[in-house]
């Protein structure tokens, strides 16, 4: 494989990379602040209405809930093992390293969809059938609002994730990063375990919320 | 050259699902207000363990440092005064 040359733009490949994980690092800030506006308001609700809260977070499933957590926990593990794989050259590992993290994401996915219609069916989808024990209603509600809304946000970053790993896959496979160019597969595995962070604040705020009690 | 993780992965693997088991136990233990303070504490660990080893922040410059904690100091702001101005009225939530 010959030599991969810098853009014109910068003097050094090693130049390069660091730019293009700076601007990862500052879309990811935009990131931070775009989910913390939600975190706060739960916060806030949860300040408010904090016997709904336990109420409501019982209503969650954990057992899904823990599950996820571990596989977006494994999925990290295997895309930053594919990283340092890529850097030495092992292209194919790298390769399938990626595509298992995928399987594992699209599991997570397929898993929060059974959890969402369990929901349904138990009549806690806000503005579609939603029905809770009236002294308690108020503040379940707004859980729940923010589950939907935090936890579907989510899983459109786990989404769009899944198709960058594949074609980082692809473009690993034909052994196009090497120690010296891997821009493109690091920041790729910079977003992955960003929405990883998300999720393990997610499964503190939504799962373990009112386990303590009654 | 190795096809095997570095070592300093699969502990942060390691050390990430541990964590996971024992905020869960630990969800499950009547502690009052120190529930929510327990489950955050973990999570913040979990997630600098993540920055850390996976996103490979601890071999990178402060300037990359800096940028990575911009966002999280900004939210912080944004957490402090939203509080203050929720925890000082005197009513809230408002009766409807």
């Amino acid at each position: 494989m010959h030599e991969a040359q810098p853009a014109f733009q910068y003097a050094t490949l090693e130049q390069q990379h660091d730019a293009a994980q700076l601007g990862m690092w500052t879309f990811l800030a935009t990131e931070v602040l775009f989910f913390g506006g939600l975190f706060v308001a739960y916060f806030v609700y949860r300040f408010g209405y904090p016997a709904d809260f336990a109420e409501a977070g019982r209503h969650t499933k954990i057992v899904i809930g823990a599950l996820n957590t571990a596989i977006l926990l494994s999925s990290s593990f295997l895309v930053a093992w594919a990283v340092t794989a890529a850097k030495l050259d092992f292209g194919r590992l790298a390769a399938g390293l990626l595509v298992g993290a995928t399987l594992l994401g699209a599991f997570f996915l397929a898993l929060k969809g059974y959890e969402y219609v369990q929901e349904f069916r138990e009549r806690l989808v806000p503005g579609v059938n939603f029905q809770f024990e009236a002294p308690h209603a108020r503040g379940a509600i707004l859980f729940f609002i923010f589950y939907f809304a935090a936890t579907g946000l989510h899983a459109l970053h786990v989404g769009i994730g899944l198709v960058i790993l594949l074609a980082i896959a692809s473009r690993a496979r034909q052994g196009a990063y090497s120690i010296c160019y891997h821009a493109p597969i690091t920041v790729a595995g910079l977003y992955w375990h960003f929405v990883d962070v998300v999720w393990v604040f997610l499964f503190a705020l939504i799962y373990l919320v009112g386990r303590s009690g009654a | 050259m190795t096809y095997w993780p570095p070592r300093i992965v699969v502990i942060a693997w390691a050390a990430l699902l541990v964590l996971l088991g024992m905020t869960i136990f630990l969800a499950y233990e009547p502690l009052g207000n120190f529930n929510l303070l327990v489950a955050l504490c973990i999570a913040i660990a979990k997630a600098l363990i993540i920055m850390a080893v996976f996103m490979e922040l601890r071999e990178r410059s402060g300037v990359m440092i800096a940028f990575a904690a911009a966002g999280f100091f900004w939210l912080a702001i944004l957490i402090w005064f939203s509080g203050a101005d929720f925890i000082t009225r005197p009513q809230f939530p408002p009766q409807l």
